[in-house]
């Protein structure tokens, strides 16, 4: 009923629009926090010191000054850990999320627009890759190529990619039924042409909000993986690797499951909200 | 119909063949014998080559494949290389596990989803209905691996109302026949071994079941919306009838159905969900198994697994397609 | 005297206020079948939701009453109101093909009034059921009951919608643009059906459509609306042989005559419509003032 959405949506675009600044000032400030990292953290990441396990964060009875969020049990600082994971967790969201959208999306793009067997065997692959447990899937790939950051970028393309692929062809299909694209065919542009030319830049709003919500779950996928202890070395610092052992000492140390939760949470909770954001601003195709 | 029974099958049967291919040449190129670790230091290299043969392992690919298939289809899924047992008991035994977890996982969901969406209904356009959109939203953008660490906080530090690893509180004696401990325990009759389990079990449940409940609290609230305003709901109205019960007899069956599509897609999710959620709360099901097994090496229990999650995922699209079909009295009666 | 009597009731749009219905008095007596006519918003379709209780939310009432068999609707708590126009009025729908359940069988659509609210046992309202089922003429109720709305064709299921509107007696019903989804040849039998059964039941009839056609076929009195304010009442007589109102006189003109459907239409001329847009703000000025 259209009367009824009249004094509805102002408050709704207003409070949308909050949702998108605060995502972006806090991703904003994560991406900082990662750069200069080496020159915020105030303590080294891995400089270990036994007499030092397990202190509580600042404001409890107990706290070691200078180690603001407390210390893990062998002695490392919580906060300047959390720093340098932030390094891990970017690196993984705008490379992994990168390349994966790029493949993806062109697989998705050919599958929509050329038809034919090329759809036959992408879509018929998506299939196989939906039947797939992802994060068993992940864990399986890192065991295979080794950990380390490459591995984790590797399996999170190789596993993500139909997401992309998915909501680009159905895109795809329906921009190529449209006029303007029998008319740029009519005028004499060629097949592949066409694609890059006329659907490609009417797909791009979509892909940017998928990319967004797909650096979120890259960075879920990392500290997942960090969490089976699958992810890089277990000394370099990541969230998820702090998780894990937080998880493990949960009962003597609250504050090292705690923090690195709490960033990692907000991080992902940013990158979904930002692609919501983005989705009700630009395009109305996903809503 | 015929038709498309067949065509249906064909395509299952094609992902599943995919799948299997796809984890066998994945496990074959791991690094690191398996054999080797399996054998005590002295080993001399005849026997790493007399249990390499043993299982199969110097053949080359394609034909370790068929040797595979050909076990498969006799119901041998071969030897789990660490546990030293039949794949198949092993994976048949965590089986039930996964699945009473992941349907009490579903039956949450369905639960908290459905009271979301029905409140947002009955108290829409009001600041109600805005705080559950609001908390759908948050649910949804974080994942179950998240919630879970989050209740471990919350209710089992906290608050410490539940368990938070294991199935079963071992030092209990378990008179059990079957793997399926809740659905067994309420036949026994022993309730408080029931609400052990179910103490144990909650909380990874309701971790998995977050995301669903609010997926399911978005598509049934807006299904719910729109349904509200057809013309048999605003008849049903002018009859006498209230708000609730036009909500709940008029507009609730038909807004279930186009909801429930898209929530079998989700609930193979869920079922995903499990691996990690299963390591985060050591419960002993699948997914737990499976991390084991991929640390281990153990390649024929690696594969089995997966196998097994794949005919999951595929049977639970099959069910829900059906239950589609059986809901819906235009296609009931075949019209 | 009159069953129901809507005494100057306003309606307008929460929020920004615009006016839906200005200063309304209509008053229905037992057995009368009265047409409400007018443009599409004219707000004829409102003033039967208003009736019905079926306003839609962003609409609220600003002023005026609604008055069914003496009681005043507007002083009733909200389910004892539901409860009374369940019993004593009922909607026959525009488009039958939206109007029924789609996943509920025909029998309880028919029956629920009647046992729910009514307070009737089942066997009864079910018996009741088939007897207006084959009232309506429909073949074979009992196999009709126990289908589901898909199964049936559009007339049938406008037919449906009757037998289910009559299934309480009740003493007020009102039809909106009951035929305006329907092919024309259903039209007719649907129309003539309608009449019928109004005669047989001698219930009070609102006909609310923009068809002045069908208003000639089956009303007795009419009432003509423009932007949501009365511009005439009269007699179905009196009308067609020359209506009072300059802007009746022109809807009139623009209608295609049912004995010659053929015949040149005149559009309703602009100066008669700033005329009555005129009227209708000075009216507006009243009643702000």
């Amino acid at each position: 009923m259209a009367v009824e959405g009249i004094d509805g949506r102002g408050r709704v675009r207003r409070r949308a629009g909050m949702r998108l600044w605060l995502s972006g000032l806090w991703l904003a400030l994560v991406a900082l926090v990662a750069l200069l990292a080496p020159w915020i953290a105030p303590k080294d990441p891995l400089m270990q010191d036994l007499f030092l396990g397990r202190m509580p964060p600042f404001w409890t009875p107990g706290a070691e000054p200078g180690f603001w969020l407390g210390t893990d049990s062998l002695g490392r600082d919580v906060l300047s850990r959390i720093i340098h994971g932030a390094r891990v967790a970017m690196t993984v969201a705008l490379v992994a999320g990168t390349i994966t959208a790029l493949i993806g999306a062109t697989l998705g793009l050919m599958a929509g627009f050329l038809r034919g067997w090329v759809d036959l065997v992408i879509s018929r692959m998506i299939d196989i890759w939906m039947a797939f447990p992802p994060v068993l899937f992940s864990i399986l790939l890192i065991a295979v190529l080794g950990p380390g950051l490459t591995s984790i970028i590797i399996a999170i393309v190789v596993i993500d990619w139909t997401r992309f692929a998915r909501v680009v062809r159905a895109e795809a299909m329906a921009q190529g039924a449209m006029d303007y694209v029998a008319s740029a065919r009519v005028a004499g542009r060629g097949r592949i042409g066409t694609m890059l030319v006329e659907i490609g830049p009417n797909v791009l709003p979509t892909i940017a909000v998928l990319l967004t919500l797909e650096m979120g779950i890259a960075v879920i996928v990392e500290a997942i993986l960090s969490f089976v202890n699958l992810s890089i070395s277990t000394d370099d610092p990541t969230w998820g690797g702090m998780i894990a052992e937080g998880r493990a000492s949960v009962h003597q140390a609250w504050w090292v499951l705690v923090f690195p939760l709490v960033t990692l949470f907000l991080t992902v909770l940013a990158f979904s909200q930002l692609g919501e954001g983005l989705k009700d601003r630009f395009d109305p195709v996903l809503r | 119909m015929l038709r498309a029974v067949v065509l249906r099958l064909v395509t299952t049967a094609i992902t599943l063949i995919g799948v299997a291919v796809i984890v066998f040449v994945v496990i074959r190129v791991v690094p690191g014998n398996p054999i080797a670790l399996m054998l005590p230091p002295g080993a001399t290299e005849e026997d790493v080559a007399r249990l390499t043969a043993l299982y199969g392992l110097d053949k080359s690919l394609p034909a370790q494949f068929l040797i595979w298939v050909q076990g498969v289809v006799q119901g041998d899924f071969g030897t789990s290389i660490t546990a030293r047992q039949p794949v198949l008991d092993l994976v048949l035994g965590r089986l039930p596990a996964t699945l009473e977890l992941s349907v009490m996982a579903l039956v949450i969901a369905c639960l908290l989803g459905g009271v979301a969406a029905l409140t947002g209904t009955r108290r829409r356009d009001t600041k109600v209905e805005g705080a559950i959109d609001v908390a759908n939203g948050m649910a949804l953008s974080v994942p179950d691996f998240l919630w879970g660490l989050i209740l471990i906080l919350a209710f089992g530090v906290l608050i410490p109302v539940f368990h938070i690893s294991g199935r079963v509180t071992p030092s209990l004696d378990l008179p059990f026949a079957t793997n399926f401990y809740l659905f067994e325990s309420l036949l026994r009759l022993r309730f408080d071994l029931w609400a052990d389990i179910v103490s144990h079990m909650f909380l990874p449940a309701l971790a998995l079941a977050i995301p669903l409940a609010a997926i399911i609290g978005q598509l049934l609230k807006q299904s719910l919306k729109e349904t509200m305003h057809l013309d048999y709901v605003t008849l049903s109205r002018t009859k006498g009838y209230g708000e609730n019960h036009v909500i709940l007899r008029e507009a609730l069956p038909n807004a279930v159905l186009p909801t429930l599509t898209l929530v079998g897609v989700q609930f193979t999710f869920l079922i995903g969900g499990t691996v990690i959620i299963e390591r985060l709360f050591s419960y002993e099901g699948l997914g737990n198994m499976a991390i084991d097994a991929v640390i281990n090496r153990d390649l024929p229990l690696i594969q089995g697994i997966v196998i097994l999650f794949a005919v999951i995922f595929t049977a639970v699209n099959l069910i829900v397609d059906l239950t589609y079909a059986a809901l819906n009295p235009r296609l009931r009666h075949g019209g | 005297m009159s069953f129901l009597s809507v005494e100057n009731l306003s309606l307008r749009i929460r929020g920004d206020g615009a006016r839906l219905l200005r200063s309304v008095t209509l008053a229905v007596r037992p057995g009368e079948v009265m047409g409400l006519v007018g443009e599409s918003g004219a707000g004829k379709s409102m003033i039967g939701k208003a009736i019905l209780g079926i306003l839609p939310r962003a609409v609220e009432l600003s002023g005026g009453r609604i008055v069914l068999e003496g009681q005043d609707l507007g002083t009733l708590p909200a389910a004892e109101r539901r409860r009374v126009i369940g019993a004593k009025a009922a909607l026959i729908p525009q488009d039958p093909l939206t109007a029924l359940n789609p996943s509920r069988r025909i029998g309880p659509q028919i029956t629920d009034r009647l046992v729910d609210i009514l307070g009737w046992d089942r066997a009864r309202a079910e018996a009741r059921a088939a007897d207006l089922l084959a009232e309506v003429q429909i073949p074979q109720p009992a196999r009709v009951m126990r289908s589901y709305p898909h199964e049936l064709s559009g007339g049938m299921r406008q037919r449906v919608l009757i037998a289910s509107a009559f299934a309480a007696e009740p003493k007020l019903i009102v039809a909106d643009e009951p035929t305006t989804a329907l092919d024309v040849t259903v039209q007719k039998q649907i129309l003539r059906l309608i009449r019928q059964m109004q005669e047989r039941h001698g219930t009070a009839l609102l006909f609310v459509t923009h068809d002045l056609g069908v208003v000639s076929k089956v009303c007795q009195n009419l009432t003509v609306l423009y932007a949501g304010a009365v511009v005439e009442r009269a007699t179905v007589g009196a009308f067609f042989a020359g209506p009072a109102h300059p802007y009746s006189r022109a809807l009139l003109a623009a209608t295609p005559k049912y004995t010659d459907p053929t015949g040149s239409l005149t559009p309703v001329p602009e100066a008669v419509v700033a005329a009555v847009r005129a009227e209708v703000v000075a009216m507006d000025e009243a009643e702000d003032g």
